[in-house]
């Protein structure tokens, strides 16, 4: 029998190529010829553009063009479009190069085409732009005031879209019943996704045939492709080829179509030779979308036992200067749904406002929209639980829907399909052992060390999504994902995939799925992804949709093929087809293991069609198109444990446990990274990370020296379980995991640090949970106790 | 732009006589000149070890100094320590441990724990976080890339004790 893969701690085939430093990634790729591009960016917020004088620049030997806004609309290239509209959403035009007027610190005034980068760098101090600087905004809040400073004339008052979830007047009647209303004010800080990996571009152009290709550092290549060239450039899709090769890490911030891809496409056509651009790091700060970046007023209305009635959010959204390709769905159809968390309200309103501020563009970000709402809920339970004296795990249990209760309608339309919330829960519990650690935690007190718990019961939607569903929404995008396998005549497997791995290890877990379903040995199977000229139309990977849609779609297109293989098998064997199994790798008229077929000899038959089913036709490849049902629920327990050096206000984190059921797990090492990973960008936002506009719309915290990334000794060994609670409508019953670990490790370390400064009569504050701030409290807390004494 | 000077170094034990101009990082030389395109470059600021390499045996940053200052040296990449078939214990260690997601900041990493393994050939979990400070990962919260360097340290001792039977 052969070795089943699925649920193997197999190691990545992915890895030797990067562990002997041969990836592939964009800017690794030289071609003959090339060139390169460097922006000419805006050092102001908001400003209108009187001139730009690039002679001096032109003159520089080695400058081979300058590329302004001017000759882009004049070339007919058109604005980036949003992918996802909502109704009455005021959109402004987004210029790959503005023409006009510039509307955050980043935005590209004009480019530089040059012989080296060096030049082309150098050539960017020389273009004197004339600018008449007009007044900003950075702060959603702010933006939203009367009278404040107009960033859009399409847009007044600045308000992108107002848009509300939920039934108020049910609400409002949970209110006027209630015990008790816990209100908080939260902020949900702006955040940049640092993939380590630089975006990069290299664009060619081929004048006989009038093709492009475009490398770029790209989670989705077809959606790339789809808006640069039917909606951008006007570039017909099979002249528009988009390969996406190694990755170095996406979060979200490389699902989104740049404005530096569409110049280095229209500069390789314009100087008919290659042209690449590399983001300095620098450069990314001011270009990468941005994530978070939420202002929000939570109240919970409840009853002394414990009870959670109702819950009305009231967000200000923060979109920057831009809607990006996603932006408007984040703050709403991914925020407002999910912020019935895991707990059974009777009412939920949520009313968001986008608005426009002179900021570089906020878009998802791991998590994107599910992280604002899990930090909204379990925030706002471990408060309710504080002021009513009961314990965070007690409120939670007490208030989780029950595993008989599914499916699920919450009040903000999402219908959770399972779940099972306690048993991950318990298990964290015992893995911590809490109640031990809380009553340590007493002791400790008593000594003046102070260490904090944090109990987050998340739940997340996935999976994106039934497309019907997300179109209804205003996503301009289907959500299915695409699989082609190809079974070659030696009997080696081709899996074509629309998902792209940007570090998940695809090449490893898709492998494992395919080998056990064609029963072939797993380094026979390999995976292509990334490149549009060779793979079906898909959609790419973002909302931890890789595994319960790309992975289902190559599932089903492995059993056409079992069914074909079958066939064939059976008029080799001239045997009925319905007398037909596949067992050990082979296929066999069933019980009778002599007269069988290997895979090999189906594959080869297939191929030559010597001896061959009248009525099938030959070759051995299936391609399926799946769309998912529903989102995937995935849920879990994490607990953070913090402590706080009262004396300097030092926030570490000292134990983490979390328990995920994310379905059945194909690879537990991917897995845990993903879970390990993931966790680390939330203790950052937590406990590091900051983005930080100054009053004038400068980004201050614009490169590593300011902006605080998490680092090895920031993070300790993570404690972590499973349980297993299978999506019922997906073929392998498979949850997304990418971006649990991020969506639940906010909330959990955010609550521990609360917990741990209780005694300093901390109710809530906002994160990031600095040593300054941290010290700031315990401070004020200590001085006030002083004078009462 | 400066007039190219000849520089003579030893990369991964051949040597290379060249012209480079002066402000040619030496990031940009081992990319660029020689395509030994595993070392990475990710920032602009000296912060994230992408770029590790080992000069004259000691990890630097080689987006932090010129080619030029690098005359007369020999230089070790990711490309140097290791291939398939006979990986350095480092590479092996983060192969076997899950030490890398999207691969990016590996060569840097595996380059950095390289150099605390020489010089502490059985460090404690807390020495290998402190040792790799210098090296930002986004995708692994770091858990496998310690475990990896235990690996390694583990696979290292091994081998001398081998060695010393
Ligand atoms: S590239 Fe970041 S430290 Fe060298
Ligand atoms: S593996 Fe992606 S940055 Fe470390």
């Amino acid at each position: 029998m052969a070795e089943k893969m699925f649920g193997k701690a197999l190691k990545r085939v992915e890895d030797p190529r990067f562990i002997t430093g041969t990836g592939n990634y964009t800017d690794d790729i030289a071609v003959h010829g090339m060139v390169h591009a460097a922006m000419v960016r805006s050092p102001y917020p908001h400003a209108k553009i009187k001139s730009i004088d690039s002679s001096a620049a032109l003159a520089l030997p080695g400058v081979i063009a300058i590329l302004t806004g001017k000759d882009l609309v004049g070339a007919g290239i058109n604005p980036i479009p949003t992918g996802w509209l909502l109704p009455d959403l005021k959109i402004s035009a987004h210029h790959a190069i503005q023409p006009e007027e510039v509307n955050h610190v980043g935005d590209i005034v004009a480019a530089i085409i040059a012989e080296t980068r060096a030049i082309a760098e150098d050539a960017v101090a020389l273009v004197d732009v004339d600018y008449d600087v007009l007044e900003s905004v950075s702060l959603g809040s702010t933006a939203l005031a009367a009278g404040a400073v107009q960033v859009h004339p399409e847009a007044p008052g600045n308000l992108a879209f107002d848009w509300t979830i939920g039934d108020a007047a049910a609400t409002d009647a949970e209110f006027a019943k209630a015990d008790k209303i816990v209100k908080l004010e939260l902020r949900n800080h702006r955040l940049v996704p640092n993939a380590i990996e630089p975006r990069a571009s290299l664009a060619e152009y081929k004048r006989a045939g009038d093709e492009y290709t475009l490398h770029t550092t790209s989670q989705n290549p077809h959606i790339h492709r789809v808006m640069i060239g039917a909606f951008v450039m006007g570039i017909p899709e099979h002249k528009l080829r988009i390969v996406s090769p190694d990755v170095g890490g996406g979060f979200g911030s490389k699902i989104f179509q740049y404005p530096e891809e569409v110049i280095v496409l229209f500069a390789a056509k314009k100087v008919n030779r290659p042209v690449k651009w590399t983001a300095r790091r620098s450069e990314s700060f001011v270009s990468d979308a941005h994530g978070r970046d939420h202002e929000t007023v939570a109240e919970a209305a409840v009853m002394n036992d414990g009870t959670l009635l109702a819950l009305r959010v009231n967000t200000i959204a923060n979109l920057g200067a831009y809607l990006t390709t996603f932006a408007p769905a984040v703050p709403t159809y991914l925020y407002g749904t999910l912020l019935n968390g895991t707990y059974k309200w009777k009412a939920i309103h949520a009313h968001v406002r986008g608005v426009y501020t002179n900021t570089v563009g906020v878009d998802a970000y791991r998590g994107a929209g599910r992280p604002e709402a899990t930090y909204v809920v379990e925030r706002i339970v471990s408060t309710v639980a504080r002021e009513l004296g009961m314990d965070p795990v007690d409120i939670r249990r007490k208030n989780f829907i029950q595993p008989s209760e599914f499916p699920y309608q919450t009040p903000v339309a999402l219908q959770y399909d399972s779940g099972n919330y306690e048993p991950a829960m318990d298990m964290a519990l015992e893995k911590l052992g809490y109640k031990a650690l809380r009553a340590k935690q007493a002791e400790m007190r008593k000594q003046g060390k102070y260490i904090g718990i944090g109990v987050c019961t998340y739940l997340e939607a996935c999976g994106l999504a039934p497309s019907a569903l997300v179109g209804s929404l205003g996503a301009q995008a289907g959500q299915w994902e695409s699989a082609l396998v190809r079974v070659a005549a030696t009997g080696v497997v081709e899996v074509l995939t629309g998902s792209h791995s940007h570090g998940q290890g695809h090449e490893t877990a898709f492998a494992q799925v395919v080998a056990d379903e064609l029963q072939v040995p797993v380094e026979h199977v390999v995976l292509v992804h990334g490149d549009t000229a060779r793979l079906p139309h898909g959609w790419g990977s973002y909302g931890s949709r890789s595994a319960p849609v790309g992975l289902s779609a190559i599932t089903m297109a492995c059993r056409k093929i079992t069914d074909k293989a079958k066939k064939i098998a059976a008029h080799l064997l001239e045997a009925s087809v319905e007398d037909m199994e596949h067992v050990d790798g082979k296929y066999q008229v069933k019980g009778v293991p002599e007269r069988s077929k290997s895979f090999f000899e189906v594959a080869l038959m297939a191929h030559l069609a010597h001896n061959y089913p009248a009525d099938l036709e030959p070759g051995l490849e299936a391609t399926h198109f799946y769309d998912p049902k529903n989102f995937v629920y995935p849920f879990g327990t994490h607990l953070a444990v913090v402590e706080v050096d009262a004396d300097t206000g030092r926030t570490k984190l000292i134990r983490y446990v979390c328990v995920d059921d994310c379905g059945p797990i194909v690879n537990p090492l991917i897995v845990e990274g993903q879970v390990h990973g993931g966790v680390a960008q939330g203790m950052g936002q937590a406990l590091l990370e900051n983005t930080v506009y100054d009053a004038s719309g400068q980004l201050v915290s614009g490169s590593y020296l300011e902006y605080t990334m998490p680092r090895a000794d920031d993070m300790v060994q993570l404690e972590i379980g499973h349980t297993v609670t299978p999506s019922p409508h997906n073929p392998l019953g498979l949850k997304g995991i990418g971006e649990a670990g991020t969506i639940a490790s906010t909330a959990a370390v955010a609550n521990a640090v609360i917990d741990a400064l209780e005694p300093f009569g901390v109710r809530h504050m906002d994160m990031p949970f600095t040593s300054e701030k941290v010290w700031q409290v315990i401070h004020a807390s200590q001085l006030a106790q002083a004078a009462d004494d | 732009m400066a007039d190219k000077v000849p520089i003579t170094l030893t990369v991964n034990g051949t040597k290379h006589s060249v012209h480079v101009e002066p402000r040619t990082l030496l990031v940009q030389f081992l990319r660029e000149h020689l395509s030994l395109t595993g070392t990475h470059v990710g920032c602009d600021t000296s912060q994230c070890g992408a770029c590790t390499v080992h000069l004259d045996g000691m990890a630097v940053k080689s987006c932090t100094m010129f080619a030029v200052q690098a005359d007369g040296s020999s230089v070790t990449t990711i490309e140097g320590i290791g291939e398939i078939g006979h990986l350095h214990p480092l590479q092996q260690g983060f192969w076997e441990m899950h030490g890398l997601q999207c691969g990016f900041c590996t060569p840097g990493m595996i380059m950095s724990a390289a150099d605390l393994l020489q010089h502490n050939a059985k460090p404690s979990e807390a020495e290998i976080r402190h040792a790799l400070e210098g090296n930002f990962c986004r995708c692994t919260g770091y858990h496998n890339i310690v475990r990896a360097v235990q690996h390694a340290s583990g696979q290292i001792q091994n081998q001398a004790q081998a060695a010393d039977d």
